[in-house]
């Protein structure tokens, strides 16, 4: 059953990504991102992620795919017909050989690694959600505060770019 | 049970499709929809990894991550809308005043 699914949100994902890279109409490749975002969600469930599900959910598909949508609809949208690299040929040889070989790489590892100490039934039984609040909130509150201060930063910094420039004053000719 | 490796393949195959994404398309929100591609097949590495080497950090880092993302995107956009406003255009073959 769980190969099912993960067979489905496997495959729509790399689908949507292939759509949001190839559709020609930036209104379509937003959509495509979408079903992207909540596939790798899914991807998410399968995991035993359900607060990075939600996370997923509320914070990508919620918030910054509405931030782009928003933004290519306050733009005039011109398609332009050069809207590929003048030479991208050369760049999808290289790129399917690449990815072939990275493939193949992958399937043949073994991935051992040393156990941390959050086996799945530890964490099933309070919840992901839990488990994540402790984590986040004991040895990881350093890199939290930074995110904040970091998210502080980049509205400030959105705001200022996005702000109407007055128009320049000669303040000689006063 | 599906493999682990399983997860990094389509993770990776989604890394490469956005990789493609910024190398060849030229309007510059695609490619910033491309780089959310790429950190979405970063995030479910992480989290695949978290899931079978049984430690909370990934998800604790992709989760660092979706923030990131949010920052990206929101100066990415802003950027945007300065440069629609001089020049009509999200081309970025033409926004090339800081090339030298």
């Amino acid at each position: 059953m769980v190969l099912v699914f993960f067979t489905y949100f496997a495959l729509v994902s790399i689908v949507a990504g292939v759509m949001t890279v190839a559709l020609k109409h930036p209104v379509h490749c937003g959509l495509a991102l979408l079903a992207l975002l909540l596939h790798v969600s899914g991807l998410f469930i399968l995991l035993n992620a359900e607060f990075l599900w939600a996370v997923q959910v509320i914070v990508y598909a919620g918030a910054i795919l509405v931030l782009y949508l928003f933004v290519l609809m306050l733009m005039n949208l011109k398609t332009d017909d050069r809207y590929l690299h003048s030479s991208y040929r050369y760049f999808l040889v290289p790129a399917a050989l690449g990815s072939v070989y990275v493939l193949s790489l992958l399937l043949r590892s073994p991935f051992a690694g040393a156990r941390g100490d959050a086996p799945t039934v530890a964490v099933l039984q309070d919840g992901d959600t839990y488990a994540v609040g402790i984590k986040m909130f004991s040895e990881y509150l350093l890199q939290f505060e930074i995110v904040g201060v970091f998210l502080l930063g980049a509205v400030i910094g959105a705001i200022v770019l996005a702000k109407t420039p007055k128009p320049i004053v000669d303040k000689r000719g006063r | 049970m599906v493999p682990l490796s399983a997860y990094v393949a389509v993770s990776a195959v989604l890394f490469i499709t956005g990789l493609l994404g910024v190398l060849i398309r030229r309007n510059f929100i695609i490619v910033l929809m491309s780089v959310e591609i790429m950190l979405n097949a970063a995030n479910i590495n992480l989290v695949a990894f978290s899931y079978y080497l049984e430690s909370m950090a990934g998800q604790l880092v992709a989760l660092f991550i979706i923030a990131i993302a949010a920052g990206e995107a929101a100066i990415g956009l802003a950027i945007i809308i300065v440069v629609f406003r001089g020049k009509i255009s999200t081309n970025v073959d033409e926004m090339n005043l800081l090339k030298w």
